[in-house]
């Protein structure tokens, strides 16, 4: 996911809304490009709150780093397999590892970046770094 | 990377034609994993957002019903810029089998995912024959 035409595009990429489109439409046909974990992304000028649902993943399972615009999440999940052969019912809960990058329209501060995981919802706040914060310039009067 | 390719988007819950909910959310349905052991059924499921108070799980007859509560904290000045999944709360019944023993039933939750061990009655347990040759 890019961000840097958000400001074009307003609320959300049309080109997306597209692919949605196509995605639904195209059914089983198409293989699924979707991105895992799925994410909400918060704007506060210039913080940024980035919320995922991971249930089942351990806080030292989640790997967040943040480079320059851009955060990335790494984890992975493991779900209980103790039986053999036929016992299995239902398997419906996803197992394995993730990996995704979110960029966001600014240089993040990496030293303020907070991470908060509750009853399996990892929760991010991102500010923007103090040197890319816009330079208020002042206007002499004569 | 297993299985987490294929589309991860979350299934509404259903509700009987004709009716509606009372609260304006949405109401999904978790994603389980249901495995049989020698003793007892376990049944996992995702909640995320879901912890031991806002749980409710009832046992109706042999409907067992798993109702999740969840509160959408909106952070208090912040707008969604962008968004790709919904919160809400979850629902889903099942059906069980007569050879479990409603008594015993055991739940847990911790990070978002709910573990229900379901053991089997003894008199189901007892019930299976050996079969020897002669």
């Amino acid at each position: 996911m890019l961000w840097t035409d958000l400001d074009r595009f307003g609320f959300q990429d049309p080109w997306r809304t597209f692919d949605r489109l196509n995605r639904a439409t195209s059914g089983l046909l198409a293989p699924s490009m979707s991105e895992f974990p799925m994410v909400n992304v918060w704007m506060d000028g210039d913080r940024a709150i980035i919320t995922s649902e991971l249930p089942g993943v351990l806080p030292t399972d989640v790997d967040i780093s943040v480079a320059g615009k851009s955060v990335t999440l790494r984890g992975s999940r493991t779900t209980e397999d103790a039986c053999e052969g036929e016992c299995r019912h239902r398997r419906e809960r996803w197992s394995g590892s993730f990996t995704r990058s979110i960029e966001l329209p600014y240089l993040v501060d990496q030293d303020k970046v907070e991470a908060r995981f509750s009853k399996g919802v990892l929760e991010l706040t991102l500010p923007r770094a103090e040197a890319d914060k816009p330079r208020k310039i002042a206007i002499k009067s004569e | 990377m297993t299985d987490v390719n294929r589309e991860m988007t979350k299934k509404e819950a259903s509700v009987p034609e004709g009716v509606e909910r009372t609260m304006p959310r949405r109401v999904f349905k978790p994603d389980v994993d249901i495995i049989e052991l020698k003793d007892e059924t376990v049944l996992t499921a995702d909640l995320p957002g879901v912890d031991e108070h806002s749980l409710d799980i009832t046992l109706e007859k042999n409907i067992l019903t798993i109702k999740g509560g969840v509160e959408q904290k909106i952070p208090a000045g912040y707008r969604l810029a962008y968004g790709e999944y919904e919160v809400g709360d979850y629902e889903r019944a099942f059906t069980l089998s007569d050879e479990v023993d409603k008594d015993r039933i055991r739940a847990s939750v911790k990070n978002g995912v709910l573990r229900l061990v379901l053991p089997k009655s003894p008199v189901a347990k007892t019930r299976k024959i050996a079969v020897t040759t002669a």
